[in-house]
């Protein structure tokens, strides 16, 4: 019995160091998304709405969705996160047409609904803020998380422009976080770093959302629906050792 | 022996179905009067889970079925409309596809406790023969169904597997085509593997389940001491004086197993479906794309033991047809258990110190192996993977005579605790 235990906790044991393994290349910047913060995620869904969704879709979401989860009027709904002739029920597609599209940056922009869930949270904060001058892009930018981006570099207005620093051999390896990012903010933007930082954050947590809707309700249930199986546990247990009380061993 | 109908005499509507259909005959024979050991422990759960975990993916599936879409256009989008616009729809596809790994866990801890206590050896084997081709009809399942969803890994994942046809000696590409219905995984393969997992397979699963669970009250259950509780029945009743009533003892007690598994299983539903990119892997969020190959594919961790056999070998005349046969060999040699194992002793608790020490190397052996299949391969990945498997089939044939090198303890008559 002691030892089927054990061998339970080593195969658990093992399983989470494996998934600390395949977490694979450390990213630039670490961000977990506040999906229960309903204002950052609102100030996200107008922000994706203004400067993401001219090219990106987000197609498995649709408007009147976003409006129950984040409690956004109709009306604020209509004036403020749809720039499009769409119904309040249909999905968010890009006015983009795919093949103009492609011809215009080399790929089609793909839909960012699932974006987070595909990538991470961690992945999407750090490619929006790692956007760096490079004259021998088509655009005229590159990305830290993703080389050779075609994306041009849509919150140029917002963060400035950064240029891209060749450190010096060895050193600032293991120093915080921000200090390991090869960045150098040339030219600022209207927003300072620490307001840009937030309004990426607003729109990580806007998306992270947008890819699950129904992760509020399940992590909602989870905790009612585990003292209900603890309440069962304890009767069957009961139950058991009624019955088990003629069995003589 | 002829048939009488209403042996137990009911009366009543009871005896009116008794003398049409042996409901009180099968409740008895199955249930009341199946006189199981007294003395199962932990390990004994596992069997009444794989049947919970069934009946969950039966029923869960039936419901997917019902919104899916079987299509290379539509199968991804309709998952992410089962996912938002189905009420619970999220709660159904989670509990499918949490269900998938739990069946595997449950599965392969159900192996585990017949290899530790002999539960394949006379007059046993036909239980276990049918308990392997269960196995392998379920990665046969569970291969089917990690496609469905049509994501990057679906489909990749797809298109290394049924590339193992490709490895057939002067057929094997023309196989390749016949499998697909294409040049490349496809809306045809989608289609055929969508009939496969809904239909074909589970109708397999489930008849080789009642076959596995008829042969076993055929000759009655096995238990952590090995020994048969049949020799030492009551003079007056012949009822086993080891053996106690399936219904009720062990289906209250198979109850607190359940309300634990399903206390995890929740667990795993409400606050980690994703089992840390295990359970749903991050590139199948991401639509199938034949011309984007993910960085790094892997099959559902479930596989990744034998994945990893099939890594390990090395090819031969540029064909990875050794890695295939070795892959397939350690599904198959499984059959062979029951004929390979020659101790006279059935349970690891009388068995020699040897067998005790080489039984507990293989489980490690098969969870490294597993690891090591998930993931990207590096030389020292590969020589552990090598290593692992002449393990793997090693274990196997030293159970031929290894116990001719130990001595073994006395097994008691009743059974003990």
């Amino acid at each position: 019995m002691m030892r089927a235990h054990k061998l339970l906790l080593a195969i658990a044991g093992l399983m989470l160091s494996g998934s600390a393994v395949a977490a694979g290349h450390p990213l630039p910047y670490e961000y977990r998304a506040d999906t229960s913060n309903l204002a950052s995620m609102q100030r996200g869904a107008r922000d994706f709405m203004a400067y993401c969704s001219g090219c990106h879709s987000m197609k498995y979401l649709r408007y009147n969705r976003i409006g129950a989860d984040l409690q956004i009027p109709e009306d604020l709904l209509k004036s403020n996160l749809m720039f499009t002739s769409a119904k309040v029920g249909d999905q968010i597609h890009s006015a983009m047409p795919a093949d103009a599209s492609k011809a215009w940056f080399g790929q089609t922009p793909p839909d960012l609904t699932l974006e987070t869930r595909a990538r991470g949270q961690s992945w999407v904060y750090s490619y929006l803020r790692t956007f760096y001058v490079d004259g021998t892009r088509p655009m005229g930018v590159n990305n830290l998380v993703l080389p050779g981006a075609s994306m041009p570099h849509v919150l140029w207005e917002l963060q400035g422009w950064q240029v891209k620093e060749e450190a010096p051999e060895g050193a600032a390896e293991h120093e915080g976080e921000h200090h390991g990012v090869p960045l150098k903010l040339v030219q600022p933007g209207s927003l300072s770093p620490d307001e840009y930082e937030k309004f990426v954050g607003d729109i990580v947590n806007f998306m992270s959302y947008a890819a699950e809707p129904g992760k509020s309700v399940r992590m909602g249930v989870g905790p009612k629906a585990m003292v209900y199986l603890l309440l069962l546990l304890v009767l069957c247990y009961l139950l058991k050792k009624e019955f088990w009380r003629d069995i003589k061993h | 022996m002829a048939i009488v109908p209403n042996p137990y005499k009911t009366t009543g509507f009871l005896g009116w179905i008794d003398d049409r259909f042996p409901l009180t005959k099968l409740y008895r024979d199955h249930l009341s009067e199946y006189y199981a050991p007294k003395n199962f422990n932990f390990w004994y759960y596992f069997g009444s889970l794989a049947l919970l975990v069934l009946v969950n993916q039966l029923i869960s599936g039936i419901i997917l079925a019902m919104h899916y879409k079987p299509s290379s256009a539509e199968a991804f989008g309709s998952v992410e409309y089962i996912m938002r616009d189905v009420p619970w729809g999220n709660v159904i596809r989670y509990m499918h596809s949490t269900g998938a790994s739990a069946f595997f866990i449950v599965v392969y801890l159900h192996m585990y406790r017949g290899l530790i206590y002999g539960s394949y050896k006379k007059p046993r084997e036909l239980i276990w023969v049918f308990g392997c081709l269960i196995f392998l009809v379920l990665m046969a399942e569970g291969f089917c169904g990690y496609v469905l969803p049509w994501g990057q890994m679906s489909y990749w994942g797809a298109q290394v597997i049924i590339s193992l046809f490709g490895t057939i000696p002067f057929i094997g590409p023309d196989i390749v085509v016949w499998v697909q219905g294409d040049y490349i995984p496809s809306d045809a393969t989608l289609n055929r593997l969508f009939s496969l997992h809904i239909v074909a397979l589970p109708f397999v699963l489930v008849g080789l389940v009642v076959a596995h669970l008829i042969a076993l009250h055929e000759v009655g259950s096995n238990n952590p001491d090995g020994v048969e509780i049949k020799k030492h029945k009551d003079p007056v009743t012949h009822i086993p004086l080891d053996g106690i009533g399936f219904h009720p003892y062990y289906t209250v007690k198979d109850l607190v197993g359940v309300a634990v598994f399903l206390i995890i299983f929740v667990g795993v539903i409400c606050f980690a479906p994703d089992g840390g990119g295990y359970l749903l892997e991050k590139p199948n969020f991401q639509e199938a794309n034949p011309m984007v190959t993910p960085e790094h594919i892997t099959p559902a961790w479930y596989f990744g033991s034998f994945y990893a056999m099939l890594r390990a070998t090395p090819s031969m005349f540029a064909s990875a047809l050794p890695g295939v046969i070795v892959m397939f060999g350690a599904v198959l040699i499984l059959f062979l258990l029951p004929w390979l194992d020659r101790n006279p002793v059935k349970s690891i608790r009388y068995k020699g110190n040897l067998t005790k020490l080489l039984t507990l190397i293989f489980a490690i052996d098969f969870v490294m192996l597993n690891y090591l299949g998930m993931q990207p391969t590096s030389p020292t990945y590969t020589l552990m993977s090598r290593i692992g498997t002449v393990y793997y089939f090693g274990f196997f044939f030293s159970l031929l005579f290894i116990h001719n090198f130990e001595t073994s303890k006395p097994v008691p008559e009743r059974v003990t605790g």
